[in-house]
């Protein structure tokens, strides 16, 4: 959402200031999840177990050798991208709860035609694949925003039904006995060609491309964002709409733009995760859709901060397994870890943007003849003025 | 520094001694030095950002002094909270009324006092809310909604209320600020009435006009510190805006007479519907000349936010036609006008004019991303803009660290600054000025008029539209009355009088104008 957007958005910074600025929001972040562990710590020694061997466990899953560290990736891929898909609907003023069901639209189209075997070569299947599944997820997510710009129909309402509508549809479409490209019994589409699988990165691991594809993404969501008229157009719309107008842009069409661009992410990451790691679309809830929205809001919807709270999320996914296997620990309780790191990334975020703003208002006003003595009985910023008609 | 007070026998109503007050990064009061003596109207004249609220605020008990100490009556007072300072006497008129709109007078007015019991006397209420109104000649019905009220109307049971709870001595934050001119003197006649009712009044402006026209003396604040006590009938407008200030300012508009072109900005006719299908615009017409300012006075909301967005772009007419250098754009968008020479400094800095999040440079953007030089190809010259920003800055002594700097940090000034840069240095053919200096300090107002002065004299037609009178009367060439969404008057600058303004700006006609002169 906007409001975890950071008091700078200097999207103008070359790139060493931006680095440095960058600096406390990841130590921050950090300190985040060190709170966190050692409240999901509590957790667990409450449940009757001990903590230390559970994170042992949880650690050389994420990152104890090339598979775990495959494995951290093989799960951050898709949510990167539904991370991505979060933040650009976020800068452009929009809450896309949708996400899950633009990915699972995305996971269903890349899964039907990848499984369509009239012997295309791989360099024409894949592309295709991966542009059918993105495309789904575009649509999926294009109905809301063009709700929103022509209704105002909200979209947090309009994007949970569709959330619904997409469940309903695969069930229907995978239930089909008539329909060669899908598997009733198996509840899942045929398995897809060879041809239309993302490739292996490293043998003897299930890493694939997936990631490289996110983080590519991600670089071009930035671009986007910060490089481009319509980034800067959406950013606008996001923080101010009564500016926006004032500039003459269209508020319908950016929004209607920004929620297109955010269901084509989200549904390649659904693609993504059917091509390189199912290899067919299995009609389950994985609730990534859902999982991304937290990595969007830990990555404060930047696009680099979302590849880092995508793979931070990765790497919970990829040791809870372990976890579970090793300590004997349910996985059930990395979605308690999960809370408690949003809970407090967004707790430190709040505490870090109200002492931005401070510093950065004062340093403002020293540098001004008109102000020197900053009157801190007033709010930092001047209060929004009363309503008044002019 | 503090001039002591003329001797009499009493206590002086207030006593502030060496104020401190810091905040994180910053030191407010710096070293305070108040006596307002009992009976009288004390200004507390100050720029926005001065430490004049943070002073007002540690009287009335919300904020402790870090040094210093404060008598009320010559009794040493430590407040904790505000409901120690109304125990003490005091009293806080705010300047944005903290009033429930769905209450009447008397409701609103006994709130926060309503006594210990259950059942409350409403009438015994009413009636004393009434009698305080007829001793001070605060003539509100006590049973009015406040909602339905004008505005100084609402003022007057603000101030109802502060006297019901006992208040001696209040504190008038920026009284005047929501007033029409004929409230603003109807309101200095109830201050002097006020003073002969014993009561001692702290009148907090950054206006020196009112200094002059409300207060016995005046206590300026510079920075933090006392800079001064002076009476007001022995000291001159040009002495306080210097100590306010802390250099000479001047005070009189550098206006040389005009050499008006031809109409640049043309509105024929132009009706709008309003929010409950009345009518917001009636028939306005008007043509703005090439080198001329043109000012439009009027009370808030009588079509002057529909009049400034048809102008603008932003709305469409129902009926009438814009006209812009003979083209007409009555159908064409901001950007297209925009385009064509016509700049526009919004009423709204915070909710229209800036994106208070984004940088100097991204705002200097706005409205401009989509032309060259600013981006080509759909990709934004960050560089460029921002080599452009900092030169824009110099040029027009915007203050603010580097060119990154969020917008929202910048003091109101500066923020306004940022914004006639970026619409001049598009060199416009007109320029929509609209509330240009609202919320400004007496430093960057004279900036801001002498732009706009500038402006015209570089043969741009300004159109200002300002509900200061004042600086109606100061800038314009000509002066238009919008009243009732008509133009219900059309005057060259000097042939009309502050008062006519004001009775037309109230609804009254040219021809009872005329009729009251017999």
């Amino acid at each position: 959402m906007s409001s975890q957007a950071p008091p700078t958005d200097a999207g103008a910074a070359t790139a060493w200031q931006r680095l440095l600025a960058g600096l406390p929001t990841l130590l921050s972040s950090l300190l985040a999840v060190a709170i966190a562990l050692a409240a999901g710590g509590v957790v667990i020694a409450l449940s009757g177990d001990n903590p230390i061997p559970a994170y042992q466990a949880l650690f050389e899953g994420a990152f104890g050798g090339q598979r775990a560290i495959a494995e951290t990736l093989v799960m951050a891929a898709p949510l990167i991208l539904g991370g991505l898909a979060f933040a650009v609907a976020a800068r452009a003023g929009l809450f896309n709860i949708g996400i899950e069901g633009q990915m699972v639209m995305g996971g269903l189209a890349a899964g039907l035609t990848a499984a369509v075997d009239v012997g295309l070569p791989a360099f024409v299947h894949l592309p295709l694949a991966l542009i059918v599944g993105t495309i789904a997820g575009g649509i999926w997510g294009f109905i809301p925003g063009i709700l929103k710009a022509k209704t105002g129909a909200h979209e947090v309402i309009t994007t949970i039904m569709l959330n619904y509508l997409a469940y309903r549809i695969i069930t229907v479409v995978i239930g089909r006995e008539d329909l060669p490209l899908v598997n009733p019994a198996l509840q899942a589409t045929q398995p897809a060609l060879e041809a239309a699988e993302l490739p292996r990165l490293l043998e003897g691991t299930r890493l694939h491309a997936g990631i490289m594809i996110a983080i590519l993404a991600a670089v071009v969501i930035w671009y986007m964002l910060y490089r481009t008229v319509f980034g800067y157009k959406l950013r606008t719309v996001g923080l101010s709409a009564g500016a926006a107008a004032y500039a003459g842009f269209s508020w319908g069409r950016t929004i209607a733009v920004a929620m297109l661009i955010s269901g084509l992410l989200a549904g390649l990451g659904g693609t993504v995760d059917t091509l390189g790691l199912q290899g067919r679309f299995y009609n389950v809830a994985i609730g990534l859709g859902f999982t991304s929205i937290a990595v969007g809001l830990v990555g404060r919807n930047q696009p680099f901060g979302v590849v880092l709270s995508g793979l931070l999320f990765g790497a919970l996914a990829a040791g809870a397994t372990k976890m579970q296997n090793t300590a004997g620990i349910s996985r059930d309780i990395v979605y308690v870890l999960l809370g408690f790191v949003i809970f407090s990334v967004s707790a430190l975020a709040a505490v870090q943007q109200f002492r931005s703003a401070r510093r950065q208002a004062a340093r403002a006003r020293s540098m001004t003849r008109d102000r020197a003595a900053d009157d801190a009985g007033e709010p930092l910023v001047e209060p929004p003025a009363p309503p008044r008609t002019i | 520094m503090p001039d002591t007070p003329s001797v009499t026998s009493q206590p002086n109503a207030i006593e502030m001694r060496g104020i401190v007050k810091r905040f994180p990064g910053v030191i407010a009061n710096n070293g305070i030095q108040l006596s307002v003596a009992r009976g009288e109207i004390h200004g507390l004249l100050g720029e926005n950002g001065a430490g004049k609220s943070t002073l007002m605020n540690i009287l009335f008990g919300l904020y402790h002094p870090d040094e210093g100490e404060i008598l009320v009556n010559g009794q040493r007072v430590q407040f904790h909270n505000a409901r120690d300072a109304v125990l003490a006497g005091l009293a806080m008129v705010h300047q944005h009324f903290m009033l429930i709109p769905r209450f009447t007078v008397t409701e609103n007015v006994i709130l926060g006092s309503e006594g210990a019991g259950v059942v409350l006397d409403r009438k015994e209420a009413g009636k004393r809310v009434a009698d305080i109104g007829a001793q001070y000649g605060l003539n509100v019905d006590p049973d009015a909604i406040v909602g339905t009220l004008p505005v100084g109307m609402q003022q007057r049971v603000e101030i109802l209320r502060a006297l019901y709870q006992g208040g001696k001595t209040l504190i008038l934050d920026e009284p005047t600020a929501l007033l029409t001119p004929q409230e603003v003197e109807e309101l200095y006649a109830v201050l002097d009435r006020l003073r002969a009712g014993g009561s001692t009044i702290i009148f907090i402006t950054h206006k020196l006009r009112e200094i002059a026209a409300a207060t016995d003396r005046v206590t300026v604040i510079h920075r933090g510190k006392t800079v001064g006590t002076r009476d007001t009938a022995q000291t001159t407008a040009a002495e306080l805006a210097e100590l306010m200030v802390g250099r000479k300012v001047s005070l009189q508009v550098d206006r040389p007479p005009a050499h008006p072109g031809e109409p640049v900005l043309v509105a024929r006719d132009l009706r709008v519907t309003g929010a409950q299908g009345k009518a917001a615009l009636d028939g306005v017409d008007f043509a703005l000349r090439r080198g001329e300012i043109l000012g439009i006075c009027g009370v808030e909301g009588n079509g002057q936010a529909e009049l400034i967005e048809v102008l603008a772009g932003l709305r469409h007419p129902d009926a009438g036609a814009v006209l812009f250098k003979g083209n007409d754009v009555t159908t064409q968008g901001p950007n297209a006008r925009r385009e064509m020479g016509l700049s526009y400094i919004p009423e709204d800095r915070h909710g229209r004019g800036l994106v208070l999040p984004f940088s100097l440079t991204e705002n200097l953007l706005l409205g401009n991303a989509d032309v060259s030089p600013f981006s080509s190809g759909g990709r934004i010259d960050y560089p460029g803009t921002r080599e452009l920003t900092d030169r824009l800055m110099r040029e027009f002594d915007v203050r603010a660290p580097t060119p990154e700097t969020p917008a929202g940090s910048l003091s109101g000034g500066n923020q306004q600054k940022l914004i006639i840069a970026r619409e001049l240095h598009r060199e416009p053919d007109a320029l929509l000025a609209i509330q240009p200096t609202r919320g400004l300090d007496v430093g960057a107002i004279e900036f801001v008029h002498k732009q706009l002065v500038a402006e015209r004299d570089k043969g741009r037609g300004v159109l200002l539209l300002s509900f200061d009178l004042d600086e109606i009367l100061d800038l314009s060439d000509r002066i238009l009355v919008l009243c009732g969404g008509r133009i219900v008057g059309d005057f060259a600058n000097g042939e009309v009088s502050r008062t006519e303004l004001g009775l037309l700006m109230g609804g009254r006609t040219l021809d009872e104008l005329a009729g009251a002169a017999d």
